[in-house]
């Protein structure tokens, strides 16, 4: 389903902030802060990955020049079980907030609910974004952490990074939203945890030519279509079901992802980085600024989720996934 | 001499045991879980025929230290209590010969938990 | 692009599972540790009068030691991404197995979190091991008591 933002709702600020195996990550120089301790000096890693979204929160509002008093709305999610770490740190920012749980995907979801309610003028300043930390999650629906498991070519590394946006109104010096496609859940049949590349690209394939089909626009209206965190092999997937659709090389230039690039080639991480904070943190500092800087001016932002749980694995079931699309220019 | 054949065995054995289980994992599909559960009863099955203890015998180490040999231990406790009190023996048998390997396990867990945090690190 | 089309595309790009070099690294692991696991029995048995039974207990305990101080210092994780079942599958990785879910336990408290999630992993073995151990012994008692087998 497409929605167009006649008002063109922009993305005023934004705040990306990652932990210590991060700084091996090719977009480092892009991120605001880097924490040294996976855990932001708490006790937990839950509380850790709560003060690490309260930080990247602070950060936005910070070079907004803003106060949480001014924000109206706040929008994020997390993958632990019912979302506590963002519940927690929803707390401390005492801002209205809506939980939302689209996975990985959920940097973008939440970034077209904000710009819906910029749209209908119930908000002038929402912060919308999402966030991950390896051991909490690795914890849930993996192996613990210092388990000895053999992970194949296709697994992919859950990022501690968290990113966020302010979301306000059209400003044309800045980024901003003009439409968007919410996904619909596509399963392909895959079973495994260790292949999430393999279950959300055909998810990333529907958003993508159900976007392209409804705005009337080709692949090449686009500088960049960066998807979520298919990883590299997902990636290629998402490129060879396009090339099966006969899209042209130049047209298969314009597809990146921000999982298949975020720690480069380092095999240590195997098929790339994943996690709700993986296309945040990206999109929301990295992306940002290539904008602003004139590189792209026209992009499709595309977040994949895998919506499965630890026990619908154990329960045989299949994964689905969903892929959800914000379409931004820069003037 | 004698005792580089014996690690040559052992070796040779222990490896063999392994790559089974890695084949259950790869061809198989499952997950290290099944394939440890696998291993543990074919083990408790073969001491059940009275090949087990002469792999012992044969590959040492080899034969004791992969997990098959939990399987074992507690099926050759419960046969050696069986034969001396009859199904009483069964149940109690289990535990006496057995497992060191699960008791250090339970110790050993405990004490860690009293030391170490968990990381997060990558490889 | 119906489901039997995808599943073809995906298998062509998804590398295939490196079944020969999986095996060998299993091979290589598993049969270092257990030749360290020889060293450890001979040892007892020689400097400290073990028998080759109890040899053999002391041994999986120590070895079941060494992998806990590995877990703890995040060393066992390396070794088992690269060895497989080469790790998981020697007393060692069921040490891992236990440790590490009681390690990760400590944030919901000892009693809940270390107890309750220790054997998330290795319950399994334990609970079909004592099953298997359970039904094989009484199987043969009844066989013996029959009079089809001896002890």
């Amino acid at each position: 389903m497409v929605i167009l933002f006649s008002s063109k709702p922009s993305i005023i600020a934004c705040g990306a902030v990652a932990g210590p195996v991060e700084n091996k990550s090719v977009f480092y120089s892009y991120f605001d802060s880097v924490s040294e301790d996976e855990r932001w000096g708490q006790k937990t890693n839950e509380q850790g990955h709560s003060k690490m979204i309260q930080e990247a929160c602070d950060i936005v509002m910070k070079k907004a020049d803003l106060k949480n008093l001014d924000v109206d709305f706040f929008l994020s999610g997390d993958l632990v079980n019912q979302m506590t770490p963002t519940n927690f740190a929803a707390r401390e920012l005492a801002i209205s907030f809506i939980g939302l749980f689209s996975a990985c995907a959920t940097s973008v979801s939440s970034v077209i609910i904000a710009s819906l309610l910029t749209e209908v003028g119930a908000s002038q300043f929402a912060i919308a974004g999402a966030a991950s930390q390896h051991n909490a999650i690795e914890r849930q629906f993996r192996y613990p952490i210092d388990y000895g498991a053999q992970k194949p070519a296709t697994a992919q590394w859950t990022v501690t990074a968290a990113g966020y946006a302010l979301i306000g109104k059209h400003d044309p010096a800045l980024p901003s939203v003009v439409a968007a496609t919410v996904g619909k859940v596509v399963d392909y049949g895959e079973v495994s945890p260790f292949h999430m590349g393999g279950a959300m690209a055909p998810a990333a394939y529907d958003t993508i030519t159900s976007h392209l089909k409804k705005r009337h626009q080709k692949i090449t209206d686009y500088d960049l279509i960066m998807t979520g965190d298919l990883g590299k092999i997902g990636l290629k997937i998402l490129k060879a079901m396009f090339a099966q659709t006969d899209a042209k090389q130049e047209e298969l230039e314009v597809f990146r992802d921000a999982g298949a690039e975020f720690y480069g080639e380092d095999e240590a991480f195997q098929s790339g980085a994943s996690g709700a904070g993986c296309s945040a943190s990206v999109y929301f500092s990295y992306i940002e600024q290539q904008m602003k800087t004139g590189r792209y001016k026209r992009v499709l932002l595309v977040a994949t989720g895998a919506l499965l749980s630890p026990m619908s694995f154990q329960q045989g079931e299949t994964i689905p996934c969903t892929a959800h699309a914000i379409e931004i220019t820069m003037e | 001499m004698f005792v580089f054949y014996s690690f040559l065995i052992a070796f040779i054995v222990g490896g063999l045991i392994c790559v089974v289980g890695q084949l259950i994992m790869d061809v198989g599909k499952l997950t290290p879980g099944h394939t440890l559960v696998i291993l543990v009863v074919a083990g408790a099955i073969l001491d059940g025929l009275g090949f087990y203890e002469p792999l012992i015998d044969f590959a040492g180490a080899g034969a004791t230290v992969p997990i098959t040999s939990f399987g074992n231990s507690l099926t050759h406790g419960a046969l050696a209590e069986a034969e001396k009190h009859g199904w009483v023996g069964v149940l109690t048998g289990m535990f006496e010969v057995t497992s060191s390997g699960i008791s250090a396990a339970i110790v050993f867990g405990f004490i860690a938990a009293l030391i170490f945090k968990p990381k997060g690190k990558a490889n | 692009m119906d489901p039997q089309e995808y599943q073809q595309i995906e298998q062509q790009i998804t590398p295939p599972t490196p079944y020969l070099k999986n095996a060998l690294k299993a091979f290589l692991v598993g049969g270092i540790i257990c030749a360290i696991g020889q060293a450890i029995t001979f040892l007892y048995i020689i400097f400290f009068d073990f028998t080759d039974i109890t040899a053999g207990n002391a041994t999986v305990a120590t070895m079941v030691f060494i992998s806990m101080i590995l877990t703890g210092l995040g060393l066992y994780r390396k070794l088992g991404a690269f060895a497989g079942a080469g790790s998981a599958v020697p007393v060692t990785g069921f040490g891992n197995a236990v440790v590490s879910a009681a390690i990760e336990g400590k944030t919901e408290g000892f009693v809940l979190g270390v107890g309750g999630n220790m054997f998330k992993l290795a319950g399994s073995v334990i609970l079909f091991g004592v099953g298997s151990a359970f039904f094989i012994a009484l199987i043969k008692l009844i066989l013996v008591s029959m009079g089809v087998l001896e002890w």
